[in-house]
């Protein structure tokens, strides 16, 4: 047993573990500012499908993987602003509009991609990004392989959750943000246009997922498949109720998904468990819902989410 | 500068009831005719292609109806869910729980040959209705999110059934991750002869009826649907808010089970990856087409039944790639949504003058 735990957990487990967690960063902070702002973007599963297929695209035919990363955000952004048209604009069913987008986004996705590359017998594939060491930090033993050798995107999402938490609560744009999202009429009458914050947490949310889907199609894996997200998007839902709508705590509960992720992997490869491997991808998605189980009793949801703001039905 | 405000309408006029999903439709196919022309095919053609293959002769009429046959009852699931506001987006998993019931059930050897349908239709709604009753007693009990919990349950079944099918459920000969055959007593019989029109379009039909009459002639109905638009209020006036929320979920569950049980007695005979693609999803936008009137889903699935088999012809004639199918449902769902608003409110467009 010491000896399966010891194969298991060596320094190439836990930096896979902050590769795995980092379009979840992505998505759940992303996620985070819309939904503080009373917008639940249920979106965001086809949001990282179509920005993952847009970043891939580019990169293909640029041979340059930013500005891939600047067209996959690009889309995200345009994705945000139709969700904040139907949500925000028009004041339609969140939950509704937010499958609608996901159904849209990932039908073009498939669509174009397919229009693109058409059926080719290869996988269609590009150079990815490779791991930058960051000089000095990453010579220190063990952490250093484990967090100051990794993707650009890595220290991206690293950095982007003290960023976030600063933003949020130390900023005025920040409690204008919450403030929206907890009390519209409140904010409304201190002359904060709801609109105006409602449609920026989309912006940001688009722009993250846009960072997650290229993430995946272009450090992650160095290809677009049709299964590249498989259900990334509606784990950050979940990872944000998990984190209790905080930054810290939403990545905090990126990186538990991202080590019991890891550790299916690892138990996969390992073969000393025998069953079908479909058994251990089944794990992750099981103690997400388990963890919510436990949590939510005591969620303290963003009082507005879910609720269309129209001034004149004050 | 033109701006516009929304005025809430005092109550809908009949005529626009009916014009709404219809006007959705269009809308929906003139911005997708923008992806015809953009695949270089003419947008006439393409869809012309697509409704004449789906309805032109006896077989491909045949062909549509069995494909409408499980979205008619996902679609009938997401209503019956919606009404409550219990968001279920898990029917896709529900089928799932639904198609490896009856496969278990159909192959069962021992039983009398004549139980075998009505043993994988009472299993496999029984199947549905047990995945649903999962996330709802996680809502009822413990407040978690029903979108997420049926969500991520999609997940969990997906994968529970992939590793049955190359675990217990390998074909021992080929080694394909397909489940053994049913019995042949256990396949659905046949309503028209060479085609493949099953016993599970009149499955279909009935529940269809069944639950338009759940829904407006019977208490349990007028509770779900009370429920659903005032959860206070209907507990105010003594109804076990949480019970209804599970029965809603539990037929809910049962319907997608039977779309499941349909595809495995009529259609494949077993169970395979890819069983469903994506039935349960497009019944969420069956179920905004038909408003939540469990008859209106009827003409939802069959349009968009048209679509799914249509797209494949229009895809080899045109060579427009066959997703454009999962564009026109995504655009259809979005289309309605704003559809919908003129329902409750009237625009009014008022001139600014700039100082």
């Amino acid at each position: 047993m010491s000896e399966i735990l010891s194969q298991i957990f060596q320094i190439g487990f836990f930096a896979a573990l902050i590769r795995i967690a980092t379009p979840l960063i992505f998505g759940t902070i992303g996620e985070m500012y819309a939904e503080r702002a009373g917008v639940l973007n249920l979106g965001i599963e086809g949001m990282m499908m179509l920005t993952a297929m847009a970043g891939f695209s580019t990169t293909y035919f640029t041979h340059n993987l930013w500005l891939g990363v600047l067209a996959a955000m690009a889309t995200g952004v345009l994705a945000g602003l139709l969700m904040g048209l139907l949500t925000v604009s028009l004041g339609l069913s969140q939950h509704v509009s937010g499958i609608g987008i996901t159904l849209l986004c990932s039908g073009l996705s498939f669509f174009f991609y397919r229009l693109i590359f058409g059926q080719p017998a290869s996988l269609p594939k590009i150079k990815p990004f490779h791991t930058v060491a960051i000089p000095v930090l990453s010579k220190i033993p063990i952490i250093g392989p484990i967090v100051f050798n990794q993707f650009a995107l890595v220290y991206i999402a690293l950095i982007f959750v003290p960023v976030s938490a600063w933003l949020l609560y130390s900023t005025p744009w920040g409690l204008n943000l919450r403030t929206v999202g907890e009390n519209p009429k409140a904010a409304y009458s201190a002359g904060v246009s709801v609109s105006a914050y409602r449609y920026q947490g989309l912006i940001i949310a688009g722009a993250l997922s846009g960072l997650a889907g290229a993430f995946l199609a272009m450090a992650q894996y160095n290809a677009y498949t049709f299964g590249v997200v498989s259900g990334r998007g509606w784990v950050c839902i979940a990872l944000i109720v998990f984190g209790q709508w905080d930054p810290y705590k939403s990545a905090a509960g990126a990186f538990l998904f991202a080590f019991i992720d890891a550790l299916q992997l690892r138990l996969q490869a390992s073969g000393v468990i025998h069953v079908p491997y479909q058994v251990f991808l089944m794990m992750p998605f099981v103690f997400t819902i388990v963890g919510m189980a436990l949590v939510s009793r005591n969620a303290r949801v963003p009082a507005a989410l879910l609720k269309p703001f129209r001034k004149e039905e004050r | 500068m033109i701006t516009f405000r929304l005025e809430p309408r005092e109550h809908t006029p009949l005529w626009l009831n009916a014009l709404l999903p219809l006007a959705a439709v269009l809308a929906t196919l003139i911005i997708c005719s923008g992806l015809i022309k953009l695949a270089g095919a003419s947008v006439i053609s393409a869809y012309v292609i697509m409704f004449k293959s789906a309805l032109f002769t006896k077989f491909d009429f045949a062909e549509t109806l069995v494909k409408a046959t499980p979205l008619v009852l996902t679609g009938l699931a997401v209503v019956v869910a919606f009404r409550a506001k219990f968001w279920n987006i898990g029917a896709e998993g529900q089928l799932l729980a639904g198609a490896m019931a009856a496969a278990y059930l159909g192959a069962l050897k021992g039983v009398p040959a004549w139980s075998l349908i009505p043993l994988m239709i009472v299993g496999g709604a029984v199947a549905g209705a047990i995945w649903a009753a999962i996330p709802a007693i996680l809502k009822t009990r413990y407040k978690v999110d029903d979108v997420v919990t049926t969500l991520l349950l999609n997940f969990v079944i997906d994968y529970g059934m992939m590793a049955l099918l190359n675990g217990p459920w390998k074909d021992p000969l080929s080694g394909y991750p397909d489940s053994p055959d049913i019995l042949p007593a256990a396949q659905f019989p046949i309503l028209l002869k060479h085609t493949r029109l099953h016993l599970g379009v009149l499955v279909a039909a009935v529940a269809t009826f069944i639950i338009w009459f759940l829904i407006r002639r019977t208490t349990l109905g007028f509770s779900i649907t009370a429920v659903g638009e005032n959860p206070k209020a209907s507990s105010f006036a003594g109804m076990s808010v949480s019970k209804i929320i599970f029965l809603a979920a539990a037929i809910s569950g049962a319907l997608a089970g039977l779309a499941g049980v349909g595809e495995v007695g009529g259609i494949q005979f077993q169970v395979m990856q890819g069983i469903s693609p994506g039935y349960g999803y497009t019944g969420i936008i069956i179920a905004m087409l038909a408003r939540l009137n469990p008859l209106g889903v009827i003409p939802a699935a069959f349009f968009f039944a048209v679509v799914i088999t249509g797209a494949e012809a229009m895809s080899r004639a045109t060579g427009v790639p066959v997703f454009l199918a999962d564009v026109i449902q995504g655009t259809a769902l979005v289309t309605m949504l704003v559809a919908l608003m003129f329902n409750q409110y009237r625009v009014k467009f008022k001139k600014v003058r700039h100082e």
